[in-house]
């Protein structure tokens, strides 16, 4: 019990101050060497604890994962490129990629939308915090709670015996016959992804509105003053302020819906033709034990987002060249 | 800057007296006996099953019984062999995965754990080879269930027990709006209900000598007989309350509960023992309100056929506390505890106390199969077993795709064998 | 810190002069309200009927007579053995991990932001794309590495995992942020003689106080719901220090019966990252920067 005790004060209070320490410490270091130099070395410092993280999660294991990728079953033989051959040619898993494009598109496009609206039309009532909340609680829901409650929405029960479902009840409301949301091949997949959009619109609004907050209210009260409607407003200042922070969300929830693999597995499991690359991994690796094919995906998913990488280092560019 | 600055102090002091304030406040934990960690997939009133089995274990050595339960069992299994990061004891997916990680030298031969000569005097004989990897112990049953029974509920279907399948097929469904429930949704293992049905009809149809090769790989799943099983299912489905869209979506625990509306929609459910406490919880039944009588023989070369099925146990850590553990639970003392709690059956022949009559009937026939088998699915290799899934959603969905499924099932268990 | 703040009721009662009637506002923030909450509701509702109820009616049904709520599940899933314990392990693991993630991704976001090397951004690219990296990939070197230095099933194994994958995110939102921070600023005080070190905690710290905010409320949340990687890090060996994610899964028995209790469980667990959200709420206030991002 007293371990845990000093653990525990020794990681709330020490990490920080082992952090700062570093920093100072370096600092005093570098101040005997020529300005020039500091300045090229102190960088190098200052990212390197997050590098070590990077390195030891996630850069060693992709390397590994690349080297998997290019061995069989059990990682013991080298088959150059028959697993990634059997990820571009075998059915099931061109469903995935299909189903995986459409969750990158609608995913991104529902959260990021729907974030930046409700992000500036709640910046403008009293209930701010109100409304943030309840559009935040589906992130708050661990992804169990969040597929119960959408086997709930869609279940489906045969015409004619009890609704239980609460679409389904709406729809036998007005007059429609129940339908088994989940289980229609292909417009399930749609049904899935508004699960996924309405957990993560709370995350893009977040965002987003601390983004909101930071641009200068005279700027758009001037603008206002100067007899600019408000989606001139939008359109002339808020959105080229914001844009960088919905890049940054747009990325994020890109790679998000890429690695989307929750939902699938705890409603569907695959089935009915909602699989994604994501579940096909986990799939491969712990069903069916073939550690080559899984890393093959894995290593399919990185070169998927290199066109994203580009874009953003565009981005960058051109910021900096601004400043 | 300041302000910023003491903001920070702030809330960092802040948190850090929550947290010490909280872990100060834990009890300490108890101290004495060494710990012996398990993993199964058992959660809910099964967890509390297994602990009350090991209760006197622990209050007898001291020991202490750490107890991880999770359905991603797989998973952890699979890192923690590649890592070496292992629990002592585990619930093992199935007798498949056994197979694999005995070879592989994970799991360890259990020959001078146990008291082999009073383990195989106790214990039936089906149950200790399914264990049985190169000639060594390696897996002991916990519990069991026994598969392929008709539940059906009293007050709507009267008339005794068809003692044939067509004679069965053949009932009528009186008030009932259908003859069958069928239901096979299950998260991700959905689909495992119809393997059940499939592999009941294997068994009686073509036999003990069929089933097995078709278990192995070496008999084909398009052959005439597999395919015949497949077609059978698909008479069953096609009596099914509801249609395919009800069967795809209905969990196998609510499948069983149009037995018990006012107005029935269904006149009998296949199920392994184990659904009677779904039928009380889920369906609002009580005892009295539901029966079984056995799924009866189709070929009748092949009488008295049963498929049943077992929660499998092995060993990944030798510690003296680990073996001790192990003895314990396949003793009849161990084991009497979860069956007098309901929804287990024991493969220890010893184990003579039942909670109430169903239970004892079906250890009774479980006792007395003429013919057993375990059940298929799980002695398949993982992947093929989750192949064998989907095929019963896919073939629920569309009959009409049988033989693009089979052919598919046939490529799937070519690849799950390979190296 | 050196524009005027205006106050937020200010602009409030600006905007409502300058939107005419504001009744279509909130009518649409109430329409996306209700549609945001109908779900969930459905779930609490359903979390305090029995369970054959909940199978065979829908949550609507529960409003009309009979009535018949029960606390049952509430009760079954506090009495749970070990849900105190698994409480405190998920707090245990959730604070220190986020505490860790944002003071290391924060020294790296602002390196990247204002400070000046070679390869900068291709380096930040691919710290970004390292957010791709699926996490079932990690586990088994990860675990490998946690095995040889014999730190598998401790806290201390999570605390440096979740920090490490945490970063690409963190390093990402960060480095936005603080590159969009007045320039001049930074400027003026390194004509001060402010060394960097004291213009990233007196400036640009204080500065970002609201994507901090964020931060640490998204990493408490991820951290608080996850369940794969404290379940392979610490479960196998040492189930005393399971988080409460694993033990509520593990309300539910093997084959997927008695999910009536994770109702209850998914609004218990829920409690407190919306206390931790609607504490944080407060720093996402107007009027930290005071204005500094111009056009």
């Amino acid at each position: 019990m007293d371990q845990r005790l000093i653990t525990a004060a020794i990681v709330v209070f020490g990490v920080p101050a082992v952090l700062v320490g570093y920093i100072w410490l370096t600092e005093r270091i570098l101040r005997i060497m020529p300005e020039q130099r500091q300045g090229r070395i102190r960088p190098w410092i200052w990212i390197a604890p997050a590098l070590l993280f990077l390195v030891v999660f996630l850069v060693y294991p992709t390397l590994n994962t690349l080297v998997l990728s290019f061995q069989d079953r059990a990682g013991t033989a080298f088959v150059g490129l028959a697993n990634y051959e059997y990820f571009f040619t075998s059915s099931s898993t061109l469903i995935s990629l299909r189903n995986s494009v459409l969750w990158v598109i609608f995913m991104t496009v529902g959260v990021v939308g729907l974030g930046l609206i409700i992000a500036i039309l709640v910046d403008r009532v009293r209930y701010e915090p109100i409304a943030k909340s309840v559009i935040f609680v589906p992130l708050a829901i661990s992804f169990v709670a969040a597929s119960i409650i959408w086997t709930f929405m869609y279940q489906f029960r045969a015409p004619g015996t009890t609704q239980t479902g609460t679409l389904n009840a709406v729809l036998e409301l007005v007059g429609v016959a129940p339908s088994a949301f989940i289980q229609t091949a292909p417009l399930n997949n749609f049904f899935l992804i508004i699960v996924g959009i309405w957990m993560w619109t709370g995350f893009a609004m977040v965002i987003l509105s601390a983004g909101l907050k930071g641009i200068s209210t005279e700027l758009l009260e001037a603008a206002r003053v100067d007899g600019a409607n408000e989606w001139q407003v939008f359109r002339g200042i808020i959105f080229p302020l914001l844009l960088p922070t919905v890049f940054v969300v747009g990325t994020t929830i890109v790679i998000t819906a890429l690695k989307s693999f929750d939902i699938v597995y705890t409603m569907t499991s695959g089935n009915f033709e909602t699989d994604v690359i994501a579940h096909r991994m986990y799939q491969e690796m712990f069903i069916n034990g073939h550690f080559g094919r899984a890393s093959a995906v894995a290593i399919v998913l990185l070169v998927a987002i290199i066109p994203f990488m580009v874009l953003n280092i565009k981005r960058f560019r051109e910021q900096e060249a601004i400043r | 800057m300041n302000q910023g600055s003491r903001r920070w102090r702030g809330i960092a002091a802040l948190a850090g007296a929550g947290l010490l304030a909280v872990v100060a406040c834990t009890p300490a934990a108890e101290t004495g006996g060494t710990e012996v960690s398990v993993i199964g997939t058992w959660g809910g009133s099964e967890q509390e099953s297994f602990l009350a089995m090991v209760a006197p274990w622990e209050e007898s050595t001291g020991n202490k019984v750490k107890y991880t339960g999770t359905r991603d069992i797989n998973a952890v299994l699979t890192t923690g062999v590649a890592s070496g990061i292992l629990p002592d004891l585990a619930g093992l997916p199935g007798p498949g995965q056994m197979v694999a990680w005995a070879q592989a030298g994970a799991l360890k031969p259990l020959d001078e754990v146990l008291d082999l000569e009073t383990y195989r005097a106790d214990t039936s004989a089906a149950f200790v080879d399914l264990g049985t990897v190169d000639g060594n112990v390696v897996g002991v049953f916990i519990k069991s269930a026994l598969k392929g029974l008709i539940w059906y509920n009293p007050n709507v279907f009267s008339g005794s027990a068809p003692t044939t399948w067509d004679a069965v097929m053949g009932t009528d469904s009186g008030s009932a709006e259908s003859l069958w429930c069928v239901g096979l949704e299950s998260g991700a293992a959905s689909g495992w209900p119809g393997t059940d049905w499939i592999e009941d009809f294997v068994l009686r149809q073509s036999g003990p000598d069929v089933y097995d090769a078709w278990v192995n790989g070496t008999h084909a799943w398009s052959s005439p007989e597999i395919k015949s099983a497949f077609e059978a299912f698909g008479e069953v489905l096609d009596a099914s309350f509801g249609g395919a869209d009800t069967v795809v979506s209905t969990n196998f625990g609510t499948a069983g509960n149009p037995l018990f509306t006012d107005s029935p929609g269904c006149l009998f459910h296949h199920q392994a023992s184990f659904i009677t406490d779904f039928f009380k919880e889920q369906g609002g039944a009580v005892d009295g309100e539901f029966d079984f009588f056995p799924m009866p023989d189709i070929n009748p070369a092949y009488a008295g056929a049963f498929t049943g099925a077992g929660d499998l146990f092995g060993m990944f850590n030798d510690t003296p506390a680990a073996r001790d553990l192990l003895k314990y639970l396949v003793t009849a003392e161990a084991q009497q505890i979860w069956v007098s709690r309901g929804g287990a059956l024991s493969g220890n022949t010893k184990v003579t106390e039942y909670p109430d009559e169903v239970s004892a009937r079906s250890a009774a026939a479980l006792g007395s199969a003429k013919i057993f088998r375990f059940d298929g699915g799980d002695l398949m290799p993982t992947a093929l077993q989750s192949a064998f899934f989907k095929a019963m959603v896919d073939f629920a969905q569309d009959q009409s795709a049988l033989d693009s499924i089979l052919a598919e099932l046939d490529a799937a268990s070519e690849s799950a064998r390979a190296g | 810190m050196t524009a005027a703040v205006k106050p937020a009721s200010a602009v409030a009662s600006k905007t409502r002069g300058r939107l005419g009637t504001r009744w279509p506002l909130h009518v649409t923030i109430i329409v996306l309200m209700v549609i945001w909450l109908v779900p969930t509701v459905g779930l609490f509702v359903n979390s305090f009927r029995p369970a054959a109820d909940v199978a065979g009616s829908g949550w609507w049904t529960a409003f009309i007579p009979p009535w018949d709520f029960t606390l049952s599940n509430y009760e079954h899933v506090l009495a749970r053995q070990g849900l105190d314990q698994a409480f405190i392990n998920s707090l245990f693991i959730t604070i220190p991990a986020t505490v860790m993630t944002v003071l290391v991704a924060a020294f790296a976001a602002y390196a990247f932001a204002w400070m000046n090397f070679p390869f900068k951004n291709v380096l930040f690219v691919i710290v970004v794309g390292l957010l791709v990296v699926p996490l079932q990939s990690t586990l088994i070197p990860v675990l490998r590495l946690f095995a040889s230095t014999g730190i598998a099933g401790t806290f201390l194994a999570v605390w440096l995992a979740h920090t490490g994958y945490g970063l690409p995110f963190a390093i990402y939102l960060l480095r936005n942020y603080m590159g969009g921070l007045p320039r001049e600023v930074f400027e003026s005080a390194a004509i001060d003689g402010a060394s960097p070190a004291t213009a990233f905690f007196r400036l640009a710290l204080p500065m970002s106080v609201p994507v901090l905010a964020s931060l640490a409320i998204f990493q408490f949340l991820f951290i608080w719901n996850d369940l794969l990687v404290a379940l392979i890090y610490i479960g196998a060996t040492s189930s005393e220090n399971l988080p409460l994610t694993v033990v509520v899964a593990n309300l539910v028995n093997s084959l997927g019966g008695e999910t009536h209790f994770l109702t209850a469980a998914a609004f218990l667990t829920m409690a407190l990252p919306l206390v931790v959200f609607l504490a944080l709420q407060r720093y996402f206030v107007r009027g930290i920067t005071g204005g500094a991002v111009k056009g």
